[in-house]
Formats: C-alpha cells, sequence, structure tokens
C-alpha cells in the first residue's frame, strides 16, 4: 500500500500524468465544442490519426515543429468540414458520417504515409518537441515541476481549455454556440446563421481534435506508427459525457483519466508479472465505459444534438 | 439555392441505381490518389479488376473475401434498421472466433455433423451475448451504444491476445501467439478442391435470405422496423420496444460471429489476434451501400471484397500501397451517403434569378 | 374596440404575395397593411396560409411572387429583401412563433441578447442591456425575471421573453402566431391589454389566430384568409361572429353536441395515483369515469395531464395508487396490455406518438393489433387480410391516401389522426383517452374527430377528454375536472361550470375563489 502511495505522491508521476492526458484534453475540448452546438462527431478518431501523420509529415519534410502544429489543425479543418458538410446542410446521420470520415481520415492518412514512405523498415524519426522551463514558474514548488516542465503542447492545450471556457461563457458568440446545440430555431430567429454557427464549431473542434494527434507524434513520440491513436478519439468521445459538456469538467476528466493511466503503466512495473499486461491495457477503455454509465441517468446532453436543421421547417 | 423536397417512395430502379452511382464516383475519385502515387489510372484499374475476376482461382478469393463481409454488412443493416447503432461488429466476429476455436479445437470431440453445429451454434452465441452488453446497457440505462461497442472492440481484441498469450496459446506454435488448430471434424467444407472457398459462404447467403424473410414478412421484422422509424410511436402502439432492442442486439451480435467462425472454421483453422483486416468496420459500409437491404447487402459485399483483393494484387504488382483499398471503401460510404439524398428527396435547384428578381 | 389610426403611416406593406408549395397554394395574390399603432388580427383556420404567409414576412420562405415593403429611413416605403431574416430584423419586424423559439439552457437576459452583439466582439455588455430591458418592462407591463432559466419558466413568461425579444430589438411591427393557443383566459387577457398598450405607444401589430371571440375583442380591424387567399379585410367595428365563421371556414359546418343521456354505472376508476416529483408529475388524483360519459379534463399543458395522459396509455406506472378497469387491475399494466383491457389511446401528439411515418396507412393501422391471430400465422403476416382491412377502414373512416401502401407520413394531420381513430376505435373499446385531440385539425377534421368520440359514447365506451381548448370542452363533456400543478379537481356537470370559473382554476384558484 505504501507503494501506491509513494507513486500518488511524487512529482514524476502528476508531471506523466498531465503530459498522457494531454491528448485527451485536445480531444474532449474538440469533441466539446462540436457537440455543443450540436453536433456529434465520430471522425475524432480518423481526425486524430490524421493529425498525427500530417504534423509529423510536415516536420519531417522540414516544415519545423509549429508549422507541423499548424498544419495538422488544417488536416483536421479538412476532415472536419467534410463531416460538417454531410452533417448540417445535408442533415445525414451523424453516426455514419462520422464513421464514414473516420474511415477516410485513417485510410488517406496511411495510404499517403506508405506512398511517401514506401520501404523504411523502421519509422523515421524527427526532433520532438522538448520540456522547456517557463523562467520563474518551472522553479516553483510542486505546481513548477508538474505544470511547466512539460512541452509547449501540454502548455497550449491548458490555453485552449482556458480561451474555450472563456468564449463559451463570456462572448456573444459562445452564447449563439449555447443556443444552437439547444434550439436552433431560436439563433435562426436572432438572425443568426445555424448552418454558419455548426459549420464553423465543427471545423474548428475538429483542428482541436487534430492538435490531440499531433501531440502524439510530435511530443510523447518523434515518429509516426499505425494504430498508434488505438481508440484514444472514442475515450474523448466518452469524456464529453462524463465532462457534461463543461470545458473545466473536461479538463479534471481527461487529467483523472491521465492519473489513471499513468497510475497503472506504474502499477504493471511492481505486479506486471501476476497479471497479464492486457488485463492493464483494457482499463482505460473499461473506465470509459464505467464512465459513461455513472452518469448516463443524469446526462444533460445538449437538446439539438443530432438532430439536423432545416430552414423554415419548425 | 437548393431545396430539398421529401419524396415518395424510391422505386427499385433508383435504390440500385444510388449505390452504383456512389461506387462509380469512389472509382474516380480513388484516381487522384493513385495518380498521386505515380501509377497509371488504367493500368491500376485493370491491374485491379483481373486481381478480382481474371480467373477462376481470384474470382473464389473474391468470393472467400465477401464471406465475412456479408455477415458483418448484415450485423450492421439489422442494427441500423432498428437504430441500433451497433459498432461493434469487429469485437463480436472475434468473440464468435475465439468461442468456436475454444469449442472446436479438441474441448469437444464428437463427429463433424454434431460437432460442426456446436462450433457455427457458439460463435454466434459470443457474438450476440457480447452485443447483448451495450444493448442492455442502452435500454435500462441509456447509455450511448455507439461508445460502447466501439471501446468494446479495443477490450475483445486485447481479451484475445491474452487468451492467446496464455490459456489457449498453441504449445506447438514455436512460441507465436496462436490457438491450437481446430479439429478436422469442426471445419467447415471447402466448397471447390485446392480453392480457399468454404461453405461459410453458403451461411453467409442463407443469412442474408434469413434476415430479408425476417424483415419483410414477420411480426418481429414488422416491429424492428417500427421501432427503427419511431421508437415512441412504436411504443405507444404497443410494441414491446426495448425486447425488440434485444432481439436486434442478439441477432446482429451473432451475425458479426458467425463471421468469425467462417474465418477460423473455414479459412485459417486456427485464430491469431490479426485474424480480421477490419472486417467489422467495412461491413458498416457495405450495410450503407446496401441501403440496410439484406439482399442489397450481399452484392455491396462483392463490391467491397473485389476492392480489397483487386487492390491487393495491384499492390503486390506495383509496389502501389494496398491502403488504397481501404481508401475507395471508406469514399464509397461518403459518396452513398451524399448520393442518399437523392433518394431520399427530390433536389430542386432554384436558380438564384428568381430570388434576385424578386429582390431588389 | 375604437380609436383606429386610419391616418397613421404605413409600417408594413405585403403586396400581392404569392406562394406555392408543388401543387398546392399556400398564399394566393395575398396583399396586407399595417398602419402604425393598429392592431391587425389575421383571422383563418389551419391550413389557410396565416403562418405561411408571416414566415415569407419573416424571411424563412421567399415568395415566388410579390413583395413585402417596409419604411425605410426617410419613411417612404421600400422593399424588404427576401428570404432573409436578417433584414426582417433590421426593418423592425419582431415575430413571436406558435412555438417558442428559445434556447431552454439559457437565461432569459441571454436569450434576448442572443443575435444583437457581434460574433466578433470578445466583451457582452450585459448591464446595459438589462438597464434597457427593465424600462422596456416597466413601460409595457411584460415583467419576467431576467436570470432565469427558460426551462424554468411558465408557458406565459416564456412568451413574454419573446416579445421582449422584439422590443429590445425596437421592433416597429409585431407578430404574434396563434398567441393565446396555451395560454388560460385570464392570460390571454392581459396579454390583450399589453398588446393595447404597445400599439397605443405606436407599435403595428398583427396577431394571428382562428378564434372569433379575442379577434373581435382585441383588434382594430380584421382580415380573413380562406385557402390561401384573402376573403375579407375590414374594420372589426361593424364585424359579427356569424358572418367572420362563413367568411373564415367558407361553408358552414354543422357542429356536434351531445345529446343528453344518463351516464351509466363506473366503469374506469383511477384511486390515489401519484407519480414522482418534478414538472408534469401529479399527485393523488381521484378519477372515476362512467361508461356513455365524456369526462373533460381542462388544465394549461404542463400541468400533469400529460403524465396522466401516460399512466392511462400504459407508457408509466404511477408510484402509489390504483388504476382499475370493470374490476380489474391495471396500475402497473404496459402498452399493449392497455390495448388489450379494451382501452383506446389517441396521443396527444399524432406525428411523434401515433404513427410510424414511413411505414405504410396500412402498416399503421394494424400496428396495434399486429400480433393478433387475425394478423399473422406463425409469426408470418397474413398481408392479404392486413391490406383488406386497411381499405375497409380508409372508405369508412373516409382516409385521404393514395392507397393502403402510400407512407404515412405523405398525409396531412386530419387524415393522420384518422389513422390513429381507425385503428383504436374500430376495435369498439371500452374507454377511450383522446389527448388533444383537434389541435392542429381544421374545422372539418375536427367535427370529425367529435363525431366519433360521442358515437364512442353513445355505444357505451367512457371518454376521457383532455384539451386545453375550453370550447371543445364545454360541447362535449357531460362532466368537467379540473387540472392544475398535478392535482385534479371534483368533476362538474358541464352545465353547471362556465368558461370564466374554469379559466380561473385552470389558471389555479380555487373553487371557491374562482366562483
Amino acid at each position: 500500500m505504501s507503494d501506491i502511495f509513494d507513486i500518488l505522491l511524487s512529482i514524476n508521476f502528476w508531471n506523466a500524468a498531465l503530459r498522457i492526458s494531454t491528448p485527451l484534453i485536445f480531444g474532449v475540448i474538440g469533441a466539446l465544442v462540436c457537440e455543443r452546438a450540436g453536433v456529434l462527431n465520430l471522425g475524432i478518431e480518423g481526425i486524430f490519426t490524421a493529425g498525427a501523420m500530417a504534423g509529423w509529415m510536415a516536420v519531417w519534410l522540414g516544415a519545423g515543429l509549429w508549422g507541423g502544429v499548424l498544419v495538422a489543425a488544417l488536416a483536421g479543418a479538412f476532415f472536419g468540414l467534410i463531416h460538417a458538410i454531410l452533417t448540417v446542410p445535408l442533415g445525414l446521420s451523424q453516426h455514419v458520417s462520422g464513421i464514414g470520415v473516420t474511415l477516410f481520415a485513417t485510410a488517406l492518412s496511411y495510404f499517403t504515409y506508405r506512398t511517401a514512405l514506401p520501404d523504411v523498415s523502421s519509422p523515421p524519426r524527427i526532433e520532438a518537441f522538448k520540456a522547456i522551463d517557463v523562467p520563474g514558474l518551472s522553479d516553483l514548488p510542486i505546481v513548477g515541476p508538474i505544470l511547466f516542465q512539460q512541452t509547449p503542447m501540454t502548455i497550449l492545450a491548458l490555453v485552449i481549455v482556458a480561451v474555450t471556457a472563456f468564449v463559451l461563457y463570456r462572448t456573444p458568440l459562445g452564447l449563439a454556440i449555447r443556443a444552437v446545440g439547444d434550439n436552433p430555431s431560436a439563433v435562426e430567429s436572432q438572425g443568426l446563421s445555424v448552418y454558419g454557427l455548426r459549420i464553423g464549431a465543427v471545423v474548428v473542434g475538429s483542428s482541436l481534435m487534430a492538435l490531440g494527434g499531433a501531440f502524439l507524434t510530435m511530443s510523447a513520440f518523434d515518429a509516426f506508427f499505425f494504430g498508434m491513436v488505438n481508440g484514444r478519439g472514442w475515450i474523448c468521445i466518452a469524456l464529453t459525457v462524463f465532462a457534461s459538456w463543461k470545458p473545466g469538467k473536461a479538463l479534471i476528466g481527461a487529467l483523472l483519466f491521465g492519473a489513471f493511466d499513468a497510475f497503472q503503466v506504474r502499477l504493471q512495473t511492481e505486479i506486471g508479472t501476476i497479471i497479464p499486461g492486457q488485463i492493464f491495457l483494457m482499463l482505460p477503455y473499461i473506465l470509459s465505459i464505467a464512465a459513461l454509465v455513472l452518469v448516463a441517468r443524469k446526462a444533460d446532453y445538449p437538446r439539438a444534438l443530432l438532430v439536423p436543421y432545416f430552414r423554415g421547417q419548425r | 439555392m437548393i431545396r430539398f423536397e421529401p419524396r415518395e417512395p424510391a422505386s427499385l430502379k433508383r435504390l440500385i441505381l444510388i449505390p452504383t452511382i456512389a461506387a462509380v464516383t469512389a472509382l474516380i475519385l480513388a484516381s487522384i490518389p493513385i495518380a498521386a502515387a505515380g501509377l497509371s489510372v488504367f493500368e491500376a484499374y485493370w491491374l485491379m479488376a483481373t486481381g478480382a475476376f481474371g480467373s477462376l482461382f481470384t474470382f473464389t478469393e473474391m468470393l472467400t473475401r465477401a464471406t465475412p463481409l456479408i455477415l458483418t454488412g448484415l450485423a450492421a443493416a439489422l442494427a441500423f434498421r432498428a437504430k441500433l447503432w451497433n459498432i461493434g461488429a469487429e469485437g463480436q466476429l472475434y468473440a464468435g472466433a475465439l468461442a468456436a476455436v475454444a469449442v472446436g479445437s479438441g474441448w469437444i470431440d464428437a463427429p463433424t455433423y454434431v460437432l460442426l453445429p456446436i462450433v457455427v451454434f457458439s460463435g454466434a452465441l459470443a457474438g450476440g451475448l457480447v452485443m447483448l452488453g451495450p444493448t442492455l446497457l442502452k435500454t435500462r440505462l441509456g447509455v450511448d451504444e455507439v461508445v460502447t461497442t466501439l471501446l468494446l472492440n479495443f477490450i475483445i481484441i486485447l481479451f484475445v491476445q491474452m487468451m492467446l498469450e496464455g490459456p489457449m496459446k498453441d504449445p506447438m506454435g514455436m512460441g507465436w501467439p496462436q490457438s491450437e488448430p481446430m479439429l478436422d471434424a469442426a471445419a467447415l467444407p471447402k466448397l471447390l478442391p485446392r480453392m480457399r472457398i468454404h461453405a461459410g459462404l453458403i451461411i453467409a447467403l442463407i443469412s442474408a435470405l434469413g434476415i430479408y424473410i425476417l424483415l419483410k414478412r414477420t411480426v418481429w421484422g414488422f416491429e424492428i422496423r417500427a421501432v427503427g422509424e419511431n421508437a415512441n410511436a412504436a411504443r405507444h402502439a404497443g410494441v414491446p420496444v426495448t425486447g425488440t432492442f434485444i432481439k436486434v442486439g442478439l441477432l446482429s451480435g451473432a451475425l458479426a460471429g458467425l463471421a468469425g467462425v467462417g474465418e477460423v472454421a473455414g479459412l485459417k483453422g486456427y485464430l491469431t489476434a490479426d485474424l480480421s483486416p477490419g472486417f467489422g468496420y467495412s461491413g458498416i459500409v457495405v450495410a450503407m451501400l446496401a441501403g440496410l437491404s439484406p439482399i442489397g447487402v450481399i452484392f455491396a459485399a462483392l463490391f467491397i471484397a473485389s476492392i480489397f483483393v483487386g487492390a491487393d494484387s495491384m499492390s503486390r504488382a506495383t509496389g502501389v500501397s494496398n491502403y488504397l483499398a481501404d481508401l475507395i471503401v471508406a469514399m464509397s460510404l461518403i459518396c452513398v451517403l451524399i448520393s442518399g439524398i437523392f433518394l431520399r428527396f427530390k433536389v430542386r435547384f432554384i436558380g438564384r434569378k428568381s430570388v434576385e428578381g424578386a429582390g431588389k | 374596440m375604437n380609436a383606429n389610426p386610419n391616418d397613421a403611416p404605413l409600417v408594413l406593406k405585403l403586396d400581392k404575395i404569392t406562394k406555392r408549395f408543388g401543387a398546392l397554394t399556400a398564399n394566393g395574390d395575398v396583399s396586407l397593411d399595417l398602419r402604425q399603432g393598429e392592431i391587425l388580427a389575421l383571422l383563418g383556420e389551419n391550413g389557410a396560409g396565416k403562418t405561411t404567409l408571416m414566415n415569407i414576412l419573416f424571411g424563412h420562405y421567399v415568395a415566388d411572387e410579390g413583395t413585402v415593403e417596409v419604411p425605410g429611413t426617410d419613411g417612404s416605403l421600400q422593399q424588404l429583401e427576401p428570404g432573409s431574416p436578417n433584414a426582417a430584423l433590421e426593418a423592425g419586424i419582431g415575430m413571436v412563433h406558435q412555438h417558442f423559439t428559445l434556447a431552454e439552457n439559457l437565461s432569459a437576459l441571454e436569450n434576448i441578447l442572443l443575435g444583437t452583439e457581434a460574433l466578433t466582439s470578445f466583451k457582452s455588455s450585459r448591464a446595459k442591456a438589462r438597464q434597457k430591458l427593465e424600462s422596456l418592462m416597466e413601460r409595457s407591463g411584460l415583467s419576467v425575471d431576467l436570470n432565469a432559466r427558460i426551462s424554468d419558466l411558465s408557458v406565459g413568461e416564456k412568451q413574454r421573453v419573446e416579445i421582449l425579444k422584439a422590443l429590445y430589438r425596437d421592433a416597429r411591427v409585431l407578430v404574434l402566431d396563434e398567441p393565446t393557443a396555451v395560454l388560460t383566459p385570464q392570460e390571454s387577457e392581459s396579454l390583450f391589454s399589453t398588446l393595447q398598450k404597445l400599439a397605443s405607444e405606436g407599435l403595428g401589430i398583427i396577431f394571428i389566430s382562428h378564434k372569433l371571440d379575442e379577434v373581435l375583442s382585441a383588434s382594430h380591424r380584421i382580415a380573413v384568409l380562406r385557402g390561401g387567399r384573402k376573403v375579407s379585410d375590414q374594420p372589426t367595428e361593424g364585424c359579427n361572429k356569424r358572418q367572420l365563421a362563413e367568411l373564415m371556414v367558407g361553408k358552414t359546418v354543422p357542429e356536434s353536441n351531445r345529446d343528453s343521456k344518463e351516464a351509466g354505472a363506473p366503469l374506469f376508476v383511477l384511486q390515489n395515483v401519484s407519480t414522482g416529483q418534478g414538472r408534469d408529475a401529479i399527485t393523488n388524483i381521484d378519477l372515476e369515469l362512467l361508461s356513455g360519459e365524456i369526462l373533460g379534463i381542462a388544465g394549461v399543458s404542463g400541468n400533469g395531464q400529460g403524465t396522466l395522459a401516460k399512466l392511462i396509455s400504459g407508457l408509466a406506472t404511477p408510484q402509489s395508487g390504483s388504476i382499475v378497469l370493470n374490476g380489474a387491475p391495471l396500475t402497473t399494466a404496459s402498452a399493449r396490455q392497455m390495448i388489450d383491457a379494451g382501452i383506446a389511446r389517441i396521443p396527444e401528439d399524432r406525428h411523434k406518438d401515433g404513427i410510424v411515418g414511413p411505414m405504410t396507412v396500412a402498416e399503421n393501422l394494424a400496428i396495434e393489433t399486429i400480433r393478433k391471430p387475425e394478423n399473422h400465422r406463425f409469426g408470418f403476416l397474413k398481408f392479404g387480410a392486413i391490406a383488406e382491412r386497411a381499405r375497409e377502414a380508409i372508405t369508412s373512416y373516409d382516409i385521404r391516401c393514395q392507397g393502403d401502401k402510400a407512407p404515412a407520413r405523405l398525409l396531412s394531420g386530419g387524415n393522420i389522426q384518422k389513422i390513429v381513430l381507425a385503428r383504436t376505435l374500430d376495435a369498439s373499446p371500452v374507454v377511450v383517452l383522446a389527448a388533444q385531440p383537434s389541435r392542429g385539425l381544421d374545422v372539418g377534421a375536427t367535427a370529425d374527430v367529435h363525431r366519433r368520440l360521442l358515437e364512442a359514447r353513445a355505444r357505451g365506451a367512457g371518454v376521457i377528454l383532455i384539451s386545453e381548448d375550453l370550447d371543445e370542452l364545454m360541447r362535449l363533456s357531460d362532466r368537467i375536472a379540473v387540472i392544475h400543478r398535478g392535482v385534479l379537481s371534483e368533476p362538474e356537470k358541464t352545465e353547471s361550470v362556465d368558461r370564466g370559473t374554469l379559466g380561473l382554476r385552470m389558471a389555479g384558484q380555487s373553487k371557491e375563489q374562482a366562483a
């Protein structure tokens, strides 16, 4: 037992927890932005893959790390736009369209990677983001090493949570997004464009998802592997429900998840010989289902989620 | 300006035309990545066509590949008809395969006419039970089944890996994580000598016919359609909505489980953790291409299978990545979604002029 | 009503508007104008084209022919850009739709502010908005708690938020679509006195209605639409009910009235039935339905009648209490068991709960009895028998459709209701639950529904009629009870109650207070 406390009390552990939760933070905030506007985006898994591949590929081709981040965001926006067009003006099933976008984005990423690098036996590496010291802040006791000895992308993720919360709750744009996910005719009757708001939210949300993927290849690792996203997108969709569509709770949910994941990795090194490794690998998925079950009864879904809107039809 | 107007029920002609247009459009769009890979578009398509239809062998290979796709396609089509979003056919397929191997690799020793039905039934049952979980979570607690079925795919594949590295590992497998081979008595018979095509295809075709009859001609099918089209009205009219979801969930999972049975008992003979190259996910595309029609699923599965087999063959000949097949499959899904608009609505393009004419 | 502002400047002019949907002409050559400070009533039946016309005015639809004109900055009439709600808002046209266009997850203030500030702005100046709204509320007498979440407001309060939305944008024209459909008579009166006040301050008001009394008492001028065309436009002074009714309907429709007859023995009994807390919950309801009577239940939506209907439909079970039909317990019965026990249920929302749109007319007619032996053999459907019974129902209930194989969603609201009536009443039920059975139907279809309910009564069935329409209740019911906040009053003979008292009691006053 004392071992477990040692783990939970170590600064290293919490630093790792924040690092592991970074892609989830991007993903949950991205999914939250889409769903707040009334669109479920199951393209997330493929958009993660596309962001991971595109960001990495851009850096590999010499675009620089921040250039890679930008390319990843653009890739996410592109697939988000496809999903948005299919589900918003065309009003197609958000479930099926999302699965379609995931299949498409994944296949296109893999095909592009294979076509660009037909003959490599081991994946080429890039110079990834490194942990940076924020002058002054990194030296703070406890908080410093946890929060400020991270790569810039982790810090970007935290900034994005704050910006999203500010926009959603403090600006006219956020008001409109919250309204369009609840009752689109409220938005239209006040002269705003339902389609514009929804398409915009899905495109922006999808770029954020892609950044989650980019973190994997440009910060957590330094190369692209097939299957590396491994269900993280779906976990984000579950976490969004768990977070009741609130940015603050989304951050906490992702952090809890990251902490749990960091914990199980450490636990695995201690007792991994007794229990098969797959049990530990299953835990994140089981935990996601458990989180969904936990909040299922009281989940306050955006009322217009999954419901297409056609003008003049109320 | 575009305006959508609801259409009268679609004619059979349009039901066939729409997916055909979508498939052709996807193939045309695929010429962009083919050209980007530096290959002549015509050569690539020729290689793909001969790779799927060039000889009796390639043709039977295509049918072999279509077999699991028909079954996972049916699993998706049936579930989607009831608006039960089963995206977990991949996991259910593995569950079916695992059960088939568990029962069929020596645990029970019996003649074929006893053992084979047990193997087939266990696989179907395992797939059905896997889908029962998300279905009950949906009906009892209101948990969205899309996410739970998706997540279950990962859990089940990890479970299969665990079994293959642990209790079910083949001691003669030279250390590879694979199951013991299935008994000859548990194998599905081959349909043609020296070809890999097996009786799983017959099971798939019978299943398609069965699901067609179920949906079209029976009380249960009537209730499934009613629940799918308007669960509120169905409930009000006394249709047992929860019971219908459970029936559909069990049956849908069972169909995907059968796909797994076919792969191990008909094709591979043993189980590995890379048994399926995404048959579960491709099944969704098959179902959508088929417009959720059980008979249509057969043809859609043949199309998708020929893309996969053709692309594999083209890839071997030219070195172009066979992920091209996944790309074409994904694009056909998106194309069929878009062209589905023309099935459900009359799309009228209203000239900007009439709007401007009324303007300033 | 007097003080017709005949010489005030025009604030709105609709000129020869025509709008077609396929073969249907929703509006044919309709012209209409409105002066400052004038209250214009737009009278017509369901389907007469009122709502379409207002949707064109507000830019939801584009007219095929004709123009909408509003005064520009110099005061002369200018054409309004068609198909743009934004242009309509900017021209000072405010609209209160029949189904409120409010985001339930936002506060009243947020709903009013929505769209009034630039989306690119990083700041939202709520203090100033609050100030303006407070003075608006004071002047107009419309008061709401600006901080309240919309989901916590009553229907009347939501309507006030809708009106404030328009006033906050400095509307010069206010359009209200069936504003009293969901209000008690008293709430309606207070709405109309607010509208008088607003008009006297110069607002031009159009209100859409099909109720003759309120049109006569609250407007300066009345325009009547019938079949998409304007058939009359004249000052309210000099109009009378009979003349307006004939203009509106075009022919005289026989009103169904119940004949007096003795009710039978107790048939269907709810004893001390309660559901949990929350909106629309009911507490300790006692109800005794006699055979051969129509028991009316009056009340404003959301006061528990929805839950009551669910209980009787077998879609919910009570937390306590019992439901008994002819001595047989039905407290925990499912929908199917209710049907099998002989309870016919006509749902409130016929599109959502009544029919499965994409399935055929025949299938929708058979759905309640699909497991009965007449419809299947060993689980296989008897198509011939199903189709034949469907054709019989189509004839005897006069369901207008393209045959029994047409998808039900293509039918009009009245014909959809006939499907529901046919499949529920054909089985000769002993109890009929009719929830808002004529809502949204035209006069002809309404008369049809009433006739069927009276037939069931004459046959000896007990009918529970839940309605918001007092006229309907008074005409059909033998006894009337009032439901308010989940509590059902003791039913009284219809002859001994009057409209005013009923209205007050729907608003929550006790019998003694109301009398």
